[in-house]
């Protein structure tokens, strides 16, 4: 099996703290990592790869220290990396990505599966995996949480548990496809020694830029973004409460007059 | 600027006409031609094998034509004869936002039997119901529906068109969006409209909800946006008795229109919390020390007629189940109270609970970051204070209305 998994290096917004003192955030020394969701659709990926043979490439795109989360892939074990790299390519909405990222996988050439994170927490959109499937025309199948693989006739499937909230849908689409996994699909393991030392060793990472992957210049970057950034202001979380003390029926009583002059109701019986 | 098509290099061998999403591609004998129903989407542009369409100007960024496209267009999920709250939810911001920008509010249904979802959408001051009913969209496909959808997009031209942030909306937006070649802003919390310009300022937010982003669509149409479910309220229902027109459109679907197939759909039976409608919420952090101090949590609850939800230490602790989950990872809420009991107030929860109306926290970690946000702050023995709590309540007869 060919499987491409498409991966991000995102700020670590899970491990953004306030500073105790003013109330604003330590925005200062968060570390890159590779998005949490992608590492479970490496691992999603390197499983079916055991189970099935083939291989798997890793792609992303991004500026020259992105190329930091595909080392990464190679260490857990990934057998080809590729960055998208080019300064035509910055200031992408998700539609230019998708764009991007679909040039690029038209140049791979034959895949069976593509495995994306369902979502990143920096732009926390979850539209690239499914707008990647639409310019690559495969069939979607998001928030997977297991899968496997059958074949019937002369065709290949992926069978798909995807779970919409509450719903659990039992999803199955013919190859190739595209799929998003959630952090509720499996455990991602650690690099091991060799695998880091096989990661370093193996190969080279491949950068390609605009030209290489023959990217219409009006779709990608800025220029082939439909939406932009008007303004952004960062989040305070500050309210200017009341403190009060005393004993704890005091206190019981000082709850449940602020409940009264406020006109808190409950809505619901349990 | 325009898109043109080179007489010299077209083959008349129609392969571009069926990119365009507008059927504006045309064959004028052996020469494939651009319509006056060309918007400028630029889904043409790669079509050609041969390379003979074009940009006018090739580096100008692509600007459709932004003035025919008009009103704003609501997606009401449904499944299983019910319709989605959030899409409600969006009703009501879609009439202020008409009302501000002189537009009118139109909702798209699409299943299989939505009959009885349409009489219950009459009850809204909707200008047009747009009805798309065929046993093959009984239940969710994404091609079909985006196919669906798309036509509609096509055949009406709306301005905007607002999708709830489920599972679903968030499956299907972006690849209708990618149909269209328009712009799809996700999980919005605030709408406005741009009184210069007329854009929908779409603000949702980023880096795990610490940073808020204003979006705009500028030269595309329409301008898209899944939104985050229990931000707004649902409307008011007008029993002015307007008559709201129901449109059907036409659906075209064969069996090859799926690219997928649904083996089996199954509501999976877990503990249900319902913080999305709650008014009050109390909730319990890693000071509640273990899972069976809970149940001072859910006898307060009982006694407000609030729901019990838990930051995300809780949940990972296993005291409690990740339905009550609140936060970065979890829930969003909004209701009218929220008590913290034993949660520091790390930002991530914070993500999830800040908007709600008042907060009281109850940690006795005065250095705890959750009473910066507090409205009313106590710093105390949270095991000491709730039994009190929940007596006073009871003693008092502390009003609680049934409000189903």
């Amino acid at each position: 099996m060919n499987i491409i998994v498409t991966i991000k290096q995102v700020p670590d917004t899970l491990a953004i703290t306030v500073d105790p003192e003013t109330g604003t955030l330590n925005r200062k020394g968060v570390p890159s990592i590779i998005n949490p969701e992608d590492k479970n659709a490496i691992e999603a990926a390197l499983m079916l790869k055991r189970k099935h043979g083939g291989s798997v490439t890793a792609i992303s795109m991004g500026p020259h220290q992105a190329q930091d989360v595909l080392r990464e892939a190679l260490c857990l074990g990934v057998d080809r990396a590729i960055l998208l790299t080019d300064e035509l390519f910055a200031g992408a909405d998700t539609l230019a990505t998708a764009y991007t990222l679909s040039s690029a996988i038209k140049k791979i050439g034959n895949f069976d599966l593509i495995i994306a994170g369902h979502q990143a927490i920096d732009g926390d959109t979850a539209q690239v995996g499914p707008q990647l499937a639409g310019f690559l025309n495969i069939p979607q199948i998001t928030n997977v949480v297991d899968m496997k693989i059958s074949a019937s006739g002369n065709h290949y499937y992926i069978e798909a548990k995807s779970k919409f909230g509450h719903l659990v849908r039992k999803v199955r689409a013919k190859l190739p496809s595209l799929i998003t996994v959630v952090k509720e699909t499996n455990r991602p393991k650690y690099t091991t020694i060799n695998g880091i030392l096989n990661g370093y060793r193996k190969r080279e990472i491949e950068c390609w830029n605009c030209d290489d992957i023959k990217a219409a210049k009006h779709r990608i970057g800025l220029i082939g973004s439909p939406t932009s950034v008007l303004k952004t202001k960062w989040v305070e979380h500050k309210r200017k409460g009341k403190t009060i003390k005393g004993s704890p029926e005091k206190i019981a009583d000082e709850i449940i007059k602020f409940m009264e002059k406020k006109e808190i109701k409950g809505a619901y019986s349990i | 600027m325009k898109i043109l098509i080179d007489k010299n290099k077209c083959t008349g061998c129609k392969k571009c006409i069926p990119s365009c999403p507008y059927d504006a591609i045309v064959m004028k004998g052996k020469l494939a031609t651009i319509d006056e129903r060309c918007t400028l989407c630029g889904a043409c542009l790669e079509a050609c094998p041969f390379d003979a369409i074009a940009l006018s100007n090739q580096m100008e960024k692509i600007r459709m034509d932004v003035s025919s496209f008009k009103d704003i267009f609501v997606f009401i999920e449904n499944s299983h004869g019910k319709i989605e709250r959030v899409s409600l939810e969006l009703l009501s911001k879609a009439f202020e936002l008409a009302k501000v920008s002189k537009q009118k509010v139109a909702a798209v249904l699409i299943g299989d039997d939505v009959k009885s979802l349409s009489q219950e959408l009459k009850k809204y001051n909707l200008n047009k119901i747009i009805i798309a009913e065929h046993e093959f969209l009984k239940n969710y496909e994404t091609l079909r529906f985006t196919k669906v959808f798309g036509g509609i997009i096509k055949k009406y031209k709306p301005s905007i068109v607002l999708f709830g942030a489920t599972p679903l909306g968030r499956d299907l937006a972006p690849r209708v969006a990618n149909m269209v070649q328009t712009g799809l802003t996700a999980d919005c919390t605030e709408f406005a409209i741009d009184k210069e310009s007329g854009l929908l300022l779409q603000t949702r937010p980023a880096f795990g909800g610490n940073l808020m982003a204003t979006i705009v669509c500028r030269d595309h149409r329409p301008q898209m946006a899944t939104v985050r479910p229990g931000v707004f309220n649902i409307p008011t229902t007008s029993s002015s008795g307007k008559k709201n027109s129901v449109e059907h459109f036409e659906v075209e679907l064969t069996q090859n229109d799926a690219q997928s197939e649904i083996i089996e759909e199954a509501i999976e039976s877990i503990e249900h919390a319902n913080l999305a409608n709650a008014k009050i919420i109390v909730s319990g952090g890693r000071g509640m020390g273990e899972k069976r101090n809970f149940k001072l949590l859910y006898d307060l609850a009982k006694a407000l007629g609030a729901e019990v939800g838990s930051s995300r230490a809780a949940v990972d602790a296993l005291w409690i189940d990740h339905e009550h989950q609140i936060g970065q990872t979890g829930k969003t809420v909004q209701p009218d109270l929220y008590i913290a009991c034993g949660i520091s107030g790390a930002i991530q929860h914070l993500a999830g609970m800040s908007n709600s109306k008042y907060i009281i926290a109850i940690n006795k970690d005065k250095e705890a970051p959750i009473h910066k946000i507090a409205d009313l702050s106590i710093v105390g023995d949270l095991f000491d204070i709730i039994p009190k709590l929940i007596k006073t309540i009871n003693n008092t007869k502390y009003p609680i209305t049934n409000n189903c």
